[in-house]
C-alpha cells in the first residue's frame, strides 16, 4: 500500500527509514506569495517530518483561515487535513485527534487567526494540552484581507489605510506560558535550522507545542522598522495594497546560524530590521519563572527571543486523560458501542 | 357534592430554591404507582434561590397530560405568591397552605385548608433545624395526600426510588409525610371533591424526562464523542451521558469507549463535535438557542463540507436571553437554514420522551448515512418535565455508518473514488477518515470551494455542480428521516399539522372537538424536515390544515407554505408561544375559530373561564371579544402573574 503518488517536484534519490522519499512529504505547489515566510515553514514542516521518518499517515493538519491557514494544502499531500473556521482550529483538532490518540496533530495558524479571533480557542486548546503542534506563523499583520492589524502587531506601527496601532502587542509566548503550556519555542523563518530543529523537538513532545514563528509578510507588514515584516520597498509604496502585482522576492535567510546568547540584528529587504535574541547556553527552560522573566527581559529590550522557552515533558496529553481504549476510538463497531439489550430493559425497570 | 375522580389538576406555589422538587416529584411518582395517567411540569425562574416557581401536576382518567389553564387543588407555601395562587384556584377547588403565611384569605369559594407546617416539622426531633425548610414540603405530600387519597406505600416507594434506597433521608421525609397525613386527617374536614382512585392505566410503562431519554438514546446509538457547554434547558442532556456512560459502556479493562467534554463556549462544542465526527467518531453536542445562535458558522461548514455531527437544540424562549427557563418551538426556522449561504439542514422533531430515546439513536444513523449534521429540536417542556412513557425500545435496526471506506474497501474501489464523487447518483459520496493507512486515503478537507477530489477551486462550473449534488443529497434524505405519525377520524375533511411536544395538547383537543362539537379533524405529526412524500400526501388529501406552532411566526407553517406552494392557501397558521405549554383549549378554539368563525358555544362556562376572562371580564362575551383573546391563544389567569 506505499505506491508512489504522484507529488510535487523532482523524483527522489534516497528514502529514509519509513521507506519514503521527502516528496512523499510534499504538498501542492504554494500558491501564496513568493517570498512569504510561510512558504521557508512549510518547507522545514516537509523537512522536519521526513528526517524523523514520521509516516505521513501518522499525522493531521489543521489550520483556520488566514494566508497561513492555507499553507497545510502544500505540505504532507499524503495527511489528512482540515482547514476549518478562522481562529477554530482548535477545537476541531480537539475533536479529531480523540478519534485516535497515536495520530499527531499539526496545527497551522496566523496571528491574526489565533490571537485576535482565535484567542479564546488558543487558550483553551493549550490548557488541554492537546497533543499537536501548534505553529503561528506570525506576520504581525493580517495578509489575507490585505493588511490590518493584528493582535501581535507592534505598537505605533503605521499601516496604509490603518492609521497607528496604538495598542501593545499580544505576546503569543507569554500567553502559552500564562495558559500552563508544556511546550513553548520561538524562532524566524528566515532561519531555517532552527525551525527544523524546534519542529523536531516540538513533533516529539506529547502534549501542546506552541512554536511562535515570526514569518514576514512581503506584501502588507511593510513599516521600515515593523517587527514582523520587511516593506514592499520604498518607491512601491503607493500600490501597495493593490495586488495585481506582486513582484518577486526571495526570502530572507540568515547567512549563519544563530548560535547560543547571540543578538544579531537582521536587516530586511527594505533595510530595517529585526533583532533576534538567542537564548543563552545555560538558560534553563523547564523554570516557567525564568521564561517570563526572558520573555518580559525581551519585550523592554525590542528583542524577539528565539529558541525553547519552555518545556514540562511529563504532563498527560488531552486524550492520555480519558483513559481510552488501545483501539483508535474510529475503529471501533456496534459491538464495542452499543450496551446490549438486557441493560436497556433495567435501564427501564428503573425508570420508575 | 358530586366527586370529581382521577381529572383534576395541582399547582404547588413554593420558593426556588427550597427544595419543593422531591415533594412534588414524589407526588407525581405515587400518583403514577397508582396507575393513574398523569404529569408534571416545573414553571421555573432563572434564578437559584428566592423567587416563587410552580410545579403543576395534571391527573387525567383518559390519558391527557397536557397543561391546561384550569388548576382545580392549589397548595401555598410561599407567601410572595400567596395571593395569586389563591386567585387562581378554580372556583369550587382546594387550596392548602402553610399557616405561617399571615395573609387574607379572600375566596368564600373555595375549600381552604391552613396547614401547621412548621409545627409539625419542629415536632420532630430527628430533623436537623436546616432540614425543616426542606423536610416541611413533605407535610404538604402527607395532607394532600390524606385528603385526596395517595395511596402513603406508594409515597414510600416513590421516596426510596428518589433517595436510591437510602434509608436516612426516605425516614425523614416519610415521617413528616405521615405527620401531615395524621394531623390531616384528625383535624381536617373534607370540603372539595376531589379524589384519585387506583386503575391500571399505566402498568408496563415508565416516568422521565427528555433529556434522560436523549443522552440514553445517544448511548444506545454508540456516542462516542460528546462536547457541550452548559446552558438551561439542554444542561442535563450532557449530564444524563456523564451519569449513564460509565455504567452502560463499562468493559472489562476499565477503559473509554468514549469521551465526554465540557468546552469552553459552544462555538468549541460543534468545532470539537465535528473534529471528531470528521474522523469517524459518532460525535454530538447540545444547547439551546443562544448555543445554536453561537454554532451557526460551523453548522454551514459541517453541511458544505459533509461532517455528520449530530446537534440537540433543547429550545427556549428567544430572541436573546429571552426567557430563559420556559418553553418554545422558536428555533425551527433558524435551524431549517442555519448557516449562511445555500444552507438546507436535517432536522429530526421528536414529539415525547419516547422519541427522544428513539431519535438519540437514529440521528446517527442519519447523520453519517447522510454526511450531514441532524438537528434534533426537542424543549424545555419535553426536556425537562417528567413524562409518561412507554418503555425505550432497543434499537431495531444495526447501526448504519455509511459509506466510510477503511484501508480495503478504499483499495477496491481506489480508481474511482474521489472524496465529494457521487458515484451512486444518490449524491452521498465516500468518505475517509484519518488513521487510515491507505496512501489514496488523504484528503484536506475545505470550507472553501473544492472539486470532486477535495483540490481547492474557484471554478464556477464546478461550484454549481457541487451545490447541486448537496441538493440531491438532501433530497435523498427523505429516504431516511422518520415519516410522520398520521391520525385519521373517518370522515375528516380537515386536518391539524403539529409538530414536538405540542401532541399531547393536540391529541386531547381532537377529541374534545369531536366528542363535544362534532367537528372531525386528522392529525400530522411531522417528525423530520426535509419532508416525506406522506407529508405533502396528507397536505395535498385535506381541504383546510390547521398548523400548531408554539411560536409567534408560525415557523412550521412557513416551512410548509414554501415547500407546499400549491397549498399554501389551505395551510392556517395557529400560533403562540409565551414560553407556556400548548394547551388543549387554545388548539380546540383556535380549529373551531377558523372553521366556522366563532368559539366553542357550547362550552359557555369554560370559555368564559379559560377564555374571555381578559378580554371581557365582566360583560357576557361577546363574539369579538373572544375571537380576539382566543385568537392570541386565551391566556389563563396565572400566567399574567408569573
Ligand atoms: C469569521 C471570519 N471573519 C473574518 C474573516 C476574514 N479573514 C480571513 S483571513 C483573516 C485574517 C488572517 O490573518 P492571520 O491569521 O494573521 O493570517 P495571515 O493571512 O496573516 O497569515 C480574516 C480577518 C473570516 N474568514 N472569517
Ligand atoms: S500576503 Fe503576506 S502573508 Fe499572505 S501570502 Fe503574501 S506574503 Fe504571505
Ligand atoms: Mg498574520
Amino acid at each position: 500500500m506505499t505506491e508512489a503518488l504522484p507529488m510535487a517536484g523532482i523524483a527522489p534519490a534516497q528514502v529514509n527509514l519509513a521507506g519514503l522519499a521527502k516528496n512523499d512529504y510534499r504538498g501542492a505547489p504554494s500558491t501564496l506569495c513568493q517570498g512569504c515566510g510561510h512558504n521557508s515553514i512549510s518547507n522545514q514542516i516537509v523537512s522536519a517530518l521526513y528526517e524523523m521518518d514520521t509516516r505521513p499517515e501518522d499525522v493531521v493538519k489543521f489550520s483556520g483561515i488566514g494566508c497561513s491557514s492555507k499553507s497545510p494544502t502544500y505540505f504532507l499531500n499524503r495527511s489528512f487535513g482540515f482547514n476549518g473556521l478562522h481562529g477554530r482550529m482548535p477545537s476541531v483538532a480537539t475533536g479529531a485527534l480523540f478519534a485516535n490518540a497515536k495520530l499527531k496533530g499539526i496545527g497551522i495558524s496566523g496571528d491574526g487567526d489565533t490571537a485576535s479571533i482565535g484567542m479564546g480557542q488558543f487558550k483553551h486548546v493549550v490548557r488541554r494540552n492537546l497533543n499537536m503542534v501548534y505553529i503561528v506563523e506570525n506576520n504581525g499583520v493580517y495578509g489575507l484581507t490585505k493588511g490590518q492589524f493584528s493582535a501581535t502587531s507592534e505598537k505605533g506601527l503605521a499601516l496604509k489605510k490603518q492609521g497607528t496601532n496604538p495598542y501593545m502587542p499580544v505576546d503569543i509566548c507569554m500567553e502559552a506560558i500564562a495558559s500552563n503550556a508544556t511546550f513553548v519555542a520561538r524562532s524566524f523563518a528566515g532561519d531555517p535550522k532552527q525551525v527544523k530543529e524546534l519542529l523536531k523537538a516540538a513533533l516529539a513532545h506529547r502534549g501542546i507545542a506552541v512554536l511562535d514563528i515570526i514569518s514576514p509578510c512581503v506584501t502588507f507588514n511593510n513599516q521600515s522598522n515593523a517587527f514582523h515584516s520587511y516593506t514592499w520597498g520604498k518607491d512601491h509604496e503607493e500600490p501597495l495594497h493593490d495586488i495585481t502585482y506582486i513582484a518577486p522576492r526571495s526570502e530572507i535567510m540568515l547567512e549563519e546560524e544563530m548560535k547560543e546568547g547571540e543578538v544579531r540584528e537582521v536587516a530586511l529587504h527594505d533595510g530595517s530590521t529585526i533583532i533576534l535574541k538567542n537564548l543563552d547556553k545555560d538558560y534553563n527552560p523547564t523554570n516557567r519563572w525564568d521564561a517570563l522573566r526572558i520573555l518580559e527581559e525581551a519585550q523592554k529590550n525590542d528583542w524577539l527571543v528565539t529558541g525553547l522557552i519552555y518545556i514540562e515533558p511529563d504532563k498527560p496529553a488531552l486524550t492520555d486523560i480519558y483513559n481510552l481504549v488501545d483501539t483508535p476510538l474510529n475503529r471501533l463497531t456496534e459491538a464495542d458501542l452499543r450496551p446490549d439489550p438486557a441493560s436497556l430493559d433495567k435501564i427501564n425497570g428503573l425508570m420508575f | 357534592m358530586n366527586k370529581v375522580v382521577n381529572d383534576f389538576s395541582i399547582t404547588v406555589g413554593t420558593k426556588n430554591g427550597s427544595g419543593s422538587s422531591t415533594a412534588n416529584n414524589t407526588i407525581l411518582r405515587s400518583i403514577f404507582k397508582m396507575g393513574i395517567p398523569v404529569s408534571g411540569k416545573n414553571l421555573f425562574p432563572s434564578n437559584i434561590q428566592g423567587l416563587p416557581t410552580w410545579y403543576t401536576i395534571r391527573v387525567n382518567k383518559d390519558g391527557f397530560v397536557a397543561r391546561r389553564e384550569v388548576q382545580e387543588i392549589v397548595i401555598a407555601m410561599n407567601p410572595d405568591s400567596f395571593a395569586r395562587d389563591l386567585a387562581s384556584v378554580a372556583p369550587g377547588g382546594a387550596f392548602f397552605y402553610a399557616d405561617d403565611i399571615k395573609q387574607p384569605m379572600t375566596r368564600t369559594d373555595v375549600a381552604a385548608y391552613a396547614m401547621p407546617v412548621k409545627e409539625l416539622v419542629r415536632k420532630d426531633p430527628n430533623v436537623p433545624s436546616d432540614f425543616r425548610d426542606l423536610v416541611g414540603n413533605m407535610v404538604y405530600v402527607g395532607v394532600l395526600a390524606q385528603m385526596i387519597g395517595i395511596d402513603l406505600e406508594k409515597i414510600q416507594s416513590a421516596l426510596h426510588f428518589h433517595f436510591k434506597g437510602k434509608q436516612k433521608p426516605i425516614d425523614m421525609n416519610m415521617n413528616a409525610v405521615r405527620a401531615g397525613a395524621e394531623w390531616a386527617q384528625a383535624n381536617l374536614e373534607k370540603k372539595d371533591p376531589f379524589y384519585l382512585e387506583p386503575m391500571n392505566k399505566t402498568e408496563g410503562m415508565i416516568m422521565t424526562d427528555g433529556n434522560t431519554a436523549a443522552a440514553l438514546g445517544s448511548i444506545y446509538g454508540g456516542v462516542q464523542f460528546a462536547a457541550w457547554y452548559p446552558i438551561t434547558p439542554a444542561t442535563s442532556l450532557a449530564e444524563g451521558l456523564n451519569d449513564y456512560l460509565p455504567q452502560l459502556r463499562k468493559r472489562e479493562d476499565g477503559k473509554h469507549t468514549y469521551a465526554v467534554v465540557q468546552a469552553e463556549d459552544e462555538l468549541a462544542a460543534i468545532g470539537m463535535t465535528i473534529g471528531a465526527g470528521w474522523s469517524g467518531l459518532r460525535s454530538m453536542t447540545s444547547t439551546s438557542g443562544p448555543g445554536l445562535s453561537l454554532m451557526t458558522e460551523f453548522a454551514g461548514l459541517a453541511y458544505y463540507t459533509e461532517v455528520p455531527i449530530v446537534v440537540w437544540d433543547v429550545q427556549r424562549v428567544g430572541p436573546s436571553t429571552g426567557l430563559p427557563t420556559r418553553t418554545s418551538q422558536g428555533d425551527l426556522s433558524f435551524t431549517a437554514y442555519l448557516g449562511h449561504g445555500d444552507t438546507e439542514q436535517i432536522i429530526l422533531l421528536p414529539g415525547d420522551v419516547y422519541e427522544c430515546f428513539e431519535f438519540g439513536w437514529k440521528a446517527f444513523d442519519i447523520a453519517e448515512r447522510m454526511q450531514s449534521p441532524v438537528f434534533v429540536l426537542s424543549d424545555l417542556d419535553m426536556g425537562m418535565n417528567q413524562w409518561m412513557s412507554k418503555p425505550f425500545k432497543y434499537p431495531d435496526t444495526p447501526m448504519d455508518r455509511g459509506k466510510i471506506l477503511w484501508e480495503e474497501d478504499l483499495e477496491k474501489i481506489k480508481n474511482n473514488w474521489g472524496r465529494y464523487l457521487d458515484t451512486d447518483g444518490d449524491g452521498i459520496p465516500y468518505r475517509t477518515v484519518p488513521g487510515n493507512k491507505h496512501p489514496l486515503s488523504a484528503y484536506l478537507l475545505r470550507g472553501t470551494g473544492h472539486d470532486e477530489h477535495a483540490r481547492y477551486s474557484e471554478d464556477a462550473a464546478l461550484w454549481a455542480k457541487n451545490m447541486d449534488r448537496l441538493k440531491t443529497k438532501y433530497d435523498t434524505a427523505e429516504n431516511f428521516v422518520p415519516k410522520p405519525i398520521i391520525m385519521k377520524t373517518p370522515g375528516a375533511k380537515i386536518g391539524i399539522i403539529g409538530y414536538g411536544s405540542t401532541e399531547s395538547a393536540i391529541e386531547e383537543a381532537r377529541y374534545q372537538l369531536e366528542k363535544e362539537h362534532g367537528v372531525k379533524v386528522d392529525f400530522m405529526r411531522v417528525r423530520a424536515v426535509p419532508f416525506t412524500a406522506e407529508v405533502d400526501e396528507f397536505i395535498r388529501t385535506h381541504d383546510q390544515l390547521f398548523v400548531v406552532d408554539m411560536n409567534r411566526g408560525g415557523q412550521m407553517h412557513k416551512l410548509l407554505a414554501v415547500s407546499h406552494p400549491e397549498s399554501a392557501t389551505k395551510l392556517i397558521k395557529v400560533a403562540f408561544n409565551d414560553g407556556l405549554s400548548a394547551t388543549a383549549s387554545w388548539v380546540r378554539e383556535s380549529v373551531l375559530m377558523k372553521t366556522n368563525g366563532r368559539p366553542s358555544s357550547a362550552k359557555k362556562a369554560a370559555a368564559k373561564k379559560t377564555i374571555a376572562k381578559k378580554a371581557a371580564p365582566k360583560k357576557a362575551v361577546s363574539k369579538k371579544a373572544v375571537k380576539e383573546s382566543a385568537a392570541k391563544k386565551a391566556t389563563p389567569k396565572k400566567k399574567g402573574a408569573k
